[in-house]
């Protein structure tokens, strides 16, 4: 029988076998950040415990971190500051590789990871933030863990952990400039929930996919958990390894050939069985928005919120009807032409420079809208410095945007910055939950396209009238 | 971790699906470098009318007179979805939640739980509808008894089995370290890894 390729890189990892189904997985990088980092190195150093490889771990600051310019240590949120001396002091001690603040490196770990060559084709990888699977966009199986499983992972290098099943999601069909993987993904979790892949593996393939760039494909991996899948991973090609070439922690020079070899070879085998076969078509993909608490709580924007009688489960419908309250929305409603408060360009989804390109070709030469809080904060100090290279600042800056560091800001409200009570927001993060982005904050997910669209709008708004209005 | 081999006690129903870790403990609830001291933050916006005054909500099932002593969480699908912030376990723990039964689990929450000693438990949601039921009818009797070692639940008089892997459930009952469990395998990792390097120099 064929293997996945998720299979493929699991057994290349397998120290040892148990009885019961559990393996000994080999972890080839960890990555850590302040907010969760911190406590799991603080917690094996009170037990006299050493990282085992201090090398192949990474840490950056990126949770709590202001990101207003001229930022520091010192942090809005209460006690921030905190967290990053403990992650500072501890890097140092471990002597592991630290991204400090006004590093260049420094960055959301997901945006950092790949711009660095950290994440590589068949390595295995964890860091304690669940939003770690967007790096199987590489072909690297990522995911995320809590911090005891990463105390465990510092200090023997494996985790014990039973193998998960695979799922194949097919994305095939038109490839459109209005569909984002943003859209993709939202239409994914829309229809199969939010549990859809319930632990699984996700596999994602098709023609759409293979014609993604990098980014777009880190987008739809980042919300596999979203998802819940353990992981996303997607056939590393071409692309990426032209990607790879040259950034500072990918092979060398001299293993670059010998290290493309085995990653030419990273792929399923056409005969591996999946547990479940999902096939998109692109084509019926709108723009894709939510409506609700959940981000299976989505809806094509040419489309209207279902109505209760619409969802048949007891405990579905009452969420719906408790999400709705709390968005401030009625049951067959449209989201079309909602006024918005703020609209937020950022996180670990989408703030990446070709994201910052879509939604400056919008912001171009217009206004956001009277009253409408707009920030974008890019996801990493190099695609910042990477987008003001391009001019890009100025347009977000001239059309009314905040132009922030790089962090993951406002995608959720630790006590330091947030939206005001009760606030519509169109965000280009992840998650949608209650009070996530700021008390009572009501958030709508979206694409940069569309975030940029609302923004200028004033309401929640097709990112292809924007660009007819041109 | 204690050892855990039976858990009994009232049990509290939240069947709600998608509760998610930032509803269990909010970012900013979390303010040390610490696994102590979240109980206060657990659901808090849903526990206080007022979070910052600390006003219960006198509507929120943990608030309710008998299941201020609840030990015991019934709740829907994707309990602990979202963040991988081990502080949601840690927060229910330390306010007295010592099993969960749901429909479904976040996977790393459910990691974190197994983890920690916190028993989470997946059954069927009309299985739970039902133990729901029994719970309702008198809470403060009806009491929910959870045996790990038989692997069965039992409520007035009714007993459900239930399936958990085998290391989640003898990582339970020994209340082992996972570390320590690892390091027994010490030379094995040590020269798996010394292959793999060879195998691949560019890790």
């Amino acid at each position: 029988m064929g293997r996945t390729l998720f299979e493929k890189i699991w057994d290349k990892h397998v120290v040892e076998s148990f009885d019961d189904d559990n393996d000994l997985i080999y972890i080839d990088r960890i990555f850590l950040h302040e907010r969760t980092g911190s406590i799991a190195l603080q917690s094996l150093h009170d037990r006299n415990i050493a990282v085992r490889n201090p090398k192949q771990v990474f840490a950056t600051i990126d949770h709590i971190v202001d990101t207003i310019p001229g930022r520091d240590d010192e942090t809005l949120m209460p006690s921030g500051k905190e967290f990053i001396k403990s992650l500072r002091s501890s890097a140092i001690r471990e002597n592991i590789n630290f991204f400090d603040l006004n590093t260049p490196e420094q960055g959301i770990g997901h945006v950092v990871s790949p711009e660095q060559g950290i994440a590589l084709p068949g390595l295995t990888y964890i860091c304690p933030d669940s939003h770690t699977c967007s790096l199987g966009a590489l072909g690297t199986l990522a995911w995320g863990v809590g911090s005891s499983e990463c105390e465990i992972a510092l200090a023997t290098n494996t985790l014990i952990k039973k193998k998960p099943k695979s799922i194949k999601v097919n994305v095939n069909g038109n490839v459109n400039d209005q569909v984002s993987a943003k859209d993709i993904v939202l239409y994914l979790i829309s229809n199969y929930g939010a549990n859809g892949a319930d632990g699984s593996a996700v596999e994602f393939g098709g023609n759409v996919i293979d014609q993604m760039g990098i980014e777009a494909r880190l987008t739809l991996c980042n919300m596999s958990v979203e998802f819940g899948a353990m992981t996303g991973i997607i056939q590393p090609d071409e692309k990426v390894f032209e990607y790879l070439r040259g950034k500072k922690y990918a092979p060398t020079l001299d293993q670059i050939q010998e290290a493309e070899k085995y990653w030419r070879k990273l792929k399923s085998d056409k005969d591996a069985e999946y547990s479940e076969i999902i096939d998109i078509d692109c084509d019926q993909v709108g723009t894709f928005v939510t409506w609700g608490t959940s981000p299976e709580h989505a809806i094509d924007l040419n489309e209207k919120i279902p109505t209760l009688n619409e969802i048949d489960d007891e405990t579905k419908k009452d969420s719906a009807k408790k999400a709705l309250e709390y968005m401030g929305l009625n049951e067959g409603e449209t989201l079309m032409g909602k006024k918005i408060d703020a609209a937020f360009i950022g996180s670990c989804t989408n703030s990446r420079l070709s994201d910052l390109r879509i939604a400056a070709s919008i912001l171009k030469d217009k206004k956001v809208s009277n009253g409408v809080k707009a920030i974008c904060v890019p996801g990493s100090s190099k695609v910042k410095k990477d987008a003001e290279n391009e001019g890009l600042d100025e347009i977000f800056i001239s059309a009314g945007f905040e132009w922030r560091e790089s962090g993951c800001s406002m995608c959720f409200y630790a006590g330091g910055e947030s939206f005001g009570l009760s606030e519509r927001v169109i965000s280009s993060t992840n998650r949608n939950f209650e009070n996530r982005q700021g008390k009572s904050t009501r958030t709508h997910l979206a694409s940069p396209a569309t975030v940029a669209a609302s923004a200028i709008k004033g309401t929640i708004a097709f990112p292809k009238d924007l660009k007819e209005d041109l | 971790m204690k050892p855990i081999n039976a858990i009994s006690g009232i049990a509290a129903p939240l069947l709600r699906n998608n509760v998610d870790t930032d509803a269990i403990i909010p970012s900013r609830e979390i303010k040390k470098i610490s696994k102590l001291g979240l109980a206060d933050g657990l659901f808090a916006e849903w526990r206080y009318s007022s979070v910052q005054n600390r006003i219960p909500d006198q509507n929120f099932i943990l608030n309710k007179d008998p299941f201020q002593k609840s030990v015991i969480l019934l709740t829907g699908e994707n309990f602990g979805c979202g963040s991988s912030r081990e502080h949601a376990v840690w927060a229910l723990q330390e306010w007295g939640i010592k099993a969960i039964i749901g429909k479904s689990f976040g996977s790393i929450f459910y990691n974190n739980c197994i983890r920690n000693g916190l028993l989470a438990i997946t059954l069927e949601e009309k299985i739970i509808s039902g133990l729901i039921k029994n719970v309702e009818e008198n809470p403060s009797d009806n009491h929910i008894f959870i045996d790990l070692i038989k692997c069965s639940i039992q409520c007035c008089d009714k007993e459900i089995f239930f399936d958990i892997h085998e290391k989640d459930r003898s990582l339970l009952i020994e209340g082992l370290d996972e570390i320590e469990k690892v390091l027994i395998y010490k030379n094995n990792i040590d020269s798996f890894e010394a292959d793999h390097k060879k195998i691949r120099p560019w890790l």
